[in-house]
């Protein structure tokens, strides 16, 4: 609509054609990849009777006593996954995460520990977990360890770049008293990012929660492995109680990671 | 709070945390002090296995190298393009069943609060249950496959899209929505007119940055059942052949750097 126009030929809502063109190219690509994946319409048609006959074998969950303490102990173990790997992330993240800010670090660490962070956060936690389930065999401490990988990529990311973001007044004020290094991160750079950094964790907190059901399934401990194991047994009750539980868990972890936040705040 | 005011009166006493706030800290650090004693000393961990960890460590890059590139033509290629189909149409498939259940959550566009929290609770479910766990259930319906793993990337992605979707539209200005319905627009109108060029970046830079997500998640699909390189690197690991499962994690990390360096310069490009 270019202003020159005179206002008879004004049309209110011009056609826009790179976008109609966009979509058609958009229509043709899905076309063309529903095609090279084989997906048909009797497949789907099948699909779906046999997704009948699977839901009304999941239905009603089995809570039976004997499947509960299956369901606890599983559990547990994924708190157990994911408490240890939030607080081991924490931990290694924030030396990386201070060495990978642009404003604290000399240039050639920042850019290592870039690489470095770069490189935790390229793989998928379930591919870390069947590299430490190689190296340490099954259990809970494989999953622990991919996720450690998993929380230090995202959290000393995150600090790095909240570190770069802050206010760098207070910084030189503390250097200008002479302060070491070590009471500058603590005078003036964890006052500043701390909240941030703790809402980081949270978030860190449910999201190990939600992996931890992932780990197990390629031999990472936790509830994961009890879900597979339900999986192949065909005991699809027990897999919708599992499902269940693992959302209702998740969903108490939002709260209270936000409760958490809100302290900080 | 940090007090702003001049510091020189000796007898007041500055606190930066009300007591509650320090009440509250200090029984939340207890509880986590209390979490992580309780996992470190029950959580299992079989002591025989750590033993031989750093000569099983070495054996598994020993084995993995050199990597068997050949393997790449004859099966690596074709599941490398299934898993970019299947994060593609994943994708597209969870936007277009996002924005529906993103309008039934924005609260300036569904005014009910039944219908809200019914939206919401499909945006935390989906979204609760991982994309592999939603992959197992679809493997199990529709046999495996990538059909099953893009309905899996496809339901498991509702839950973010819709959720920052919706956040879009409610921060949209009510000002041309109202400007359309006062001259008398249809619903339809309203959307497509009034909230749609508003929620346009949003909405784009949301797909593409959930196109990158996925197309790390397609790429272990496969580990259960959805296609993709995930089904190469399940098979070279069950035939131990480590080469090739290099060959695999060599290939998935090349293309989740590839996306991330496409999206960024689409991003910046487009939006």
């Amino acid at each position: 609509m270019s202003m020159s126009a005179p206002a008879a030929k004004r049309v209110a809502f011009p056609p826009n054609w790179p976008a109609r063109i966009g979509l058609i190219v958009l229509a043709v690509y899905v076309v063309y990849a529903a095609t090279t994946l084989e997906f048909t319409w009797a497949r789907f048609l099948t699909g779906l009777d046999q997704g009948g006959r699977f839901l009304s074998r999941m239905f009603p969950p089995d809570f039976s006593a004997d499947k509960q303490s299956l369901l606890t102990a599983g559990m547990m173990e994924s708190l157990q996954i994911a408490i240890l790997s939030t607080v081991f992330g924490i931990l290694f993240a924030m030396p990386l995460g201070l060495a990978a800010a642009r404003n604290l670090s000399p240039a050639p660490l920042a850019w290592f520990s870039r690489g470095l962070i770069a490189l935790l956060r390229t793989f998928h936690p379930v591919i870390v977990a069947i590299l430490f389930v190689k190296a340490v065999g099954f259990g809970a401490l494989a999953g622990v360890l991919a996720l450690i990988v998993a929380s230090m990529g995202f959290l000393s990311k995150l600090l790095a770049e909240a570190v770069e973001e802050m206010s760098m007044n207070q910084v030189e004020a503390v250097r200008a008293t002479g302060a070491s290094f070590l009471s500058v991160v603590v005078m003036a750079v964890v006052p500043q990012v701390m909240p941030r950094f703790v809402g980081f964790c949270a978030y860190q907190l449910d999201s190990n929660l939600r992996n931890s059901a992932l780990v197990g399934l390629v031999g990472g401990g936790g509830i994961g492995a009890t879900l597979f194991t339900a999986f192949q047994r065909f005991d699809y009750d027990f897999v919708l109680t599992i499902v269940l539980a693992i959302i209702a868990v998740v969903m108490v972890g939002e709260i209270l990671s936000g409760f958490v936040r809100r302290l900080f705040q | 709070m940090i007090p702003a005011g001049p510091a020189g009166a000796h007898v007041r006493h500055w606190q930066r945390f009300t007591f509650t706030e320090r009440v509250m800290r200090s029984l939340f650090y207890i509880v986590v002090l209390i979490g992580i004693v309780w996992s470190l000393q029950s959580i299992e961990i079989i002591p025989e296995f750590l033993y031989d960890a750093p000569q099983q460590t070495a054996d598994l890059f020993v084995r993995m190298w050199p990597i068997d590139w050949g393997w790449y033509p004859k099966v690596v290629h074709a599941a490398l393009m299934e898993t970019l189909h299947t994060a593609t149409l994943g994708t597209i498939l969870a936007v277009a069943m996002a924005t529906p259940v993103a309008l039934l959550v924005a609260r300036n566009v569904t005014r009910s609060v039944l219908l809200n929290s019914i939206g919401r609770f499909i945006l935390v479910a989906t979204r609760s249950v991982h994309a592999m766990i939603w992959a197992l259930f679809f493997v199990a319906v529709f046999g495996p496959g990538a059909l099953a793993g893009t309905l899996a990337i496809a339901v498991h992605s509702i839950g973010f899209t819709g959720k920052f979707l919706s956040e879009a539209i409610e921060e949209a200005k009510p000002g041309p929505i109202e400007a359309l319905k006062a001259a008398g627009a249809p619903p339809l109108a309203v959307l497509i007119k009034g909230i749609w060029p508003q929620v346009k970046p949003a909405f784009l830079a949301l797909a593409m940055f959930r196109w990158d997500i996925n197309v790390r998640e397609s790429a272990v699909l496969g580990l259960v059942g959805g296609g993709g390189l995930g089904m190469a690197l399940d098979t070279a690991l069950s035939n131990l052949y480590w080469d090739q499962a290099g060959l695999v994690l060599a290939v998935i990390f090349g293309i989740v750097i590839v996306a991330e360096i496409a999206t960024s310069w689409a991003r910046s490009r487009i939006i």
